[in-house]
């Protein structure tokens, strides 16, 4: 039994091994992702960013809690950053989530971020497709936190969550700076110290200068994430938009985004890697050199000369021929 | 690019996880990828941990005396998940008798207090390989 098929059976180990594969970029993970995709489009996919230490993974912890007395099915995916220095990594985002690694229905996968910038991984959309297949119902993101420019996310979750925490000072002023647009809920998280009020009030404050005539206006509420309160709250909104999403078309229309982004993505790495392997072959490379040696072209035009031959040559691009593929 | 990945744990009741900190840290310092889990997970939860996080290691920390109960349940369940190829290794005040004894049964070794991080590092660099 190949491992896709394994996967499709709920085997946790071929699961597990699928996942390292495409995380390790290992050219049989995308074999097996192949076989698989036909069976994903179906989870619900909730991001999460913010600062380091803002709870974001305790809250990911109550979510987890939420969604099981539903009866829902979870994947998680936590990333932590790696060490530009060595490439090691510690990942630690299982520590606020342990009561859940008994529970069957619930797969926990911690990943390192591997140099990728924007908080998750390259290979968080791969992995988030094995969790579809598994039938997971929801999927929920944990971005390592760090940078400002965490906005990833954004593109690979229906409903993306910003944490926030009081006391961080210029924190709210970090939202500002340009993820104001693209939070779908605000979470200020640790409303027992004192400051929640305040970031709270100036959060709203900055949603209300912004116009979302026929779009979402994202909601903000304050969370006691380590003692669970609010959760019930966070878990309504998840759903308000979630049933905006599926009132305006926009849930399935994610998922044609995404293929089509993938489909983007695979075709330029691809176009890039072939091109270059086929003119590596060219016979030709000694007569090049002769040419350049003797001056007889110049680098440029011989560049341009080889690329348009190659480009045009066999290409049907546009044809019907092309089309019909 | 092929990474090795080790999940530390701290199982059973003892609350003294300053040591497989240390070495957590250590181990990322040398290039690993360390999932680490906290406090007081049963033998079931370190399995359950390891294989959803596909790990080519599990190292345990056991200063509260169970260690026989600890690694020979660990090593247990891992032959009844058909996953005996994950390295066990370990850490703690476990008596010599009792060391010999986990050897035999298949831990692949065992570090006592006061070894130097360069001895366990070196031993991981040797015995950790990604699973193929
Ligand atoms: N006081 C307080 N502490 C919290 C709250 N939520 C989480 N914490 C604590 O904040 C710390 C960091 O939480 P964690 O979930 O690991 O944050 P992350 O780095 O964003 O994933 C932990 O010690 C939590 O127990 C809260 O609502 N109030
Ligand atoms: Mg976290």
């Amino acid at each position: 039994m190949s491992l896709a098929e394994k996967v499709l059976q709920n085997d946790i180990r071929a699961a597990a091994r699928l996942m390292r594969l495409l995380d390790d970029e290992v050219e049989e993970g995308r074999e097996e992702l192949k076989k698989l995709y036909q069976y994903t489009g179906k989870s619900y996919i909730i991001g999460i960013t913010g600062p380091p230490g803002a709870g974001k993974s305790t809250l990911v912890d109550q979510l987890i809690a939420a969604f099981r007395k539903e009866g829902k099915k979870i994947g998680v995916i936590a990333v932590d950053p790696s060490s530009p220095f060595t490439g090691g990594a510690i990942l630690g985002d299982r520590i606020r989530m342990q009561r859940h690694s008994s529970d069957p229905e619930v797969f926990i996968r911690s990943l390192a971020s591997r140099g990728h910038l924007g908080g998750l991984t390259a290979s968080t959309e791969e992995i988030c497709l094995v969790m579809d297949a598994m039938g997971k119902d929801i999927i929920i993101l944990e971005t390592v936190g760090v940078g400002q420019d965490e906005v990833e996310v954004v593109d690979l979750a229906h409903t993306s969550i910003l944490v926030t925490v009081p006391g961080l000072g210029d924190d709210v002023q970090a939202i500002k700076a340009g993820v104001m647009e693209i939070g779908n809920i605000f979470v200020v998280n640790k409303a027992d110290r004192e400051g929640a009020d305040r970031a709270f009030r100036e959060i709203v404050a900055m949603l209300d200068m912004i116009s979302w005539d026929g779009r979402f206006r994202p909601p903000v509420i304050k969370v006691q994430a380590h003692i669970g309160l609010g959760i019930d709250e966070l878990v309504e909104k998840i759903y308000n938009h979630k049933k905006f999403l599926e009132d305006h078309g926009l849930f399935h229309k994610f998922f044609s985004k995404r293929a089509k982004s993938m489909f983007e993505k695979v075709l330029m790495s691809e176009l890039g890697k072939r091109l270059k392997k086929r003119i590596l072959a060219d016979i030709r490379w000694a007569d090049w050199e002769r040419y350049l040696e003797t001056r007889m072209i110049d680098p440029y035009t011989l560049a341009f000369n080889v690329l348009d031959e190659m480009i045009t040559i066999n290409y049907k691009g546009g044809t019907n021929e092309f089309s019909r593929l | 690019m092929r990474k090795v990945r080790i999940l530390m744990a701290k199982p059973g009741l003892d609350g003294h996880d300053r040591g497989v900190k240390i070495v957590s840290r250590a181990l990322r310092d040398a290039g690993f990828e360390v999932i680490y889990t906290g406090l007081h997970q049963t033998p079931e939860d370190v399995v359950n941990i390891a294989l959803q996080e596909d790990v080519d290691a599990i190292g345990m920390s056991v200063l509260s005396g169970a260690h026989n109960y600890l690694f020979s349940r660990v090593l247990e369940l891992l032959k009844e998940k058909n996953a005996q190829e994950i390295v066990v290794f370990g850490g703690g005040i476990i008596p010599e008798d009792d060391v010999k004894y986990l050897k035999s049964i298949g831990v692949s070794e065992l570090f006592l207090p006061g070894t130097p991080l360069e001895t366990i590092i070196n031993w991981a660099k040797e015995n950790i390989k990604p699973l193929s």
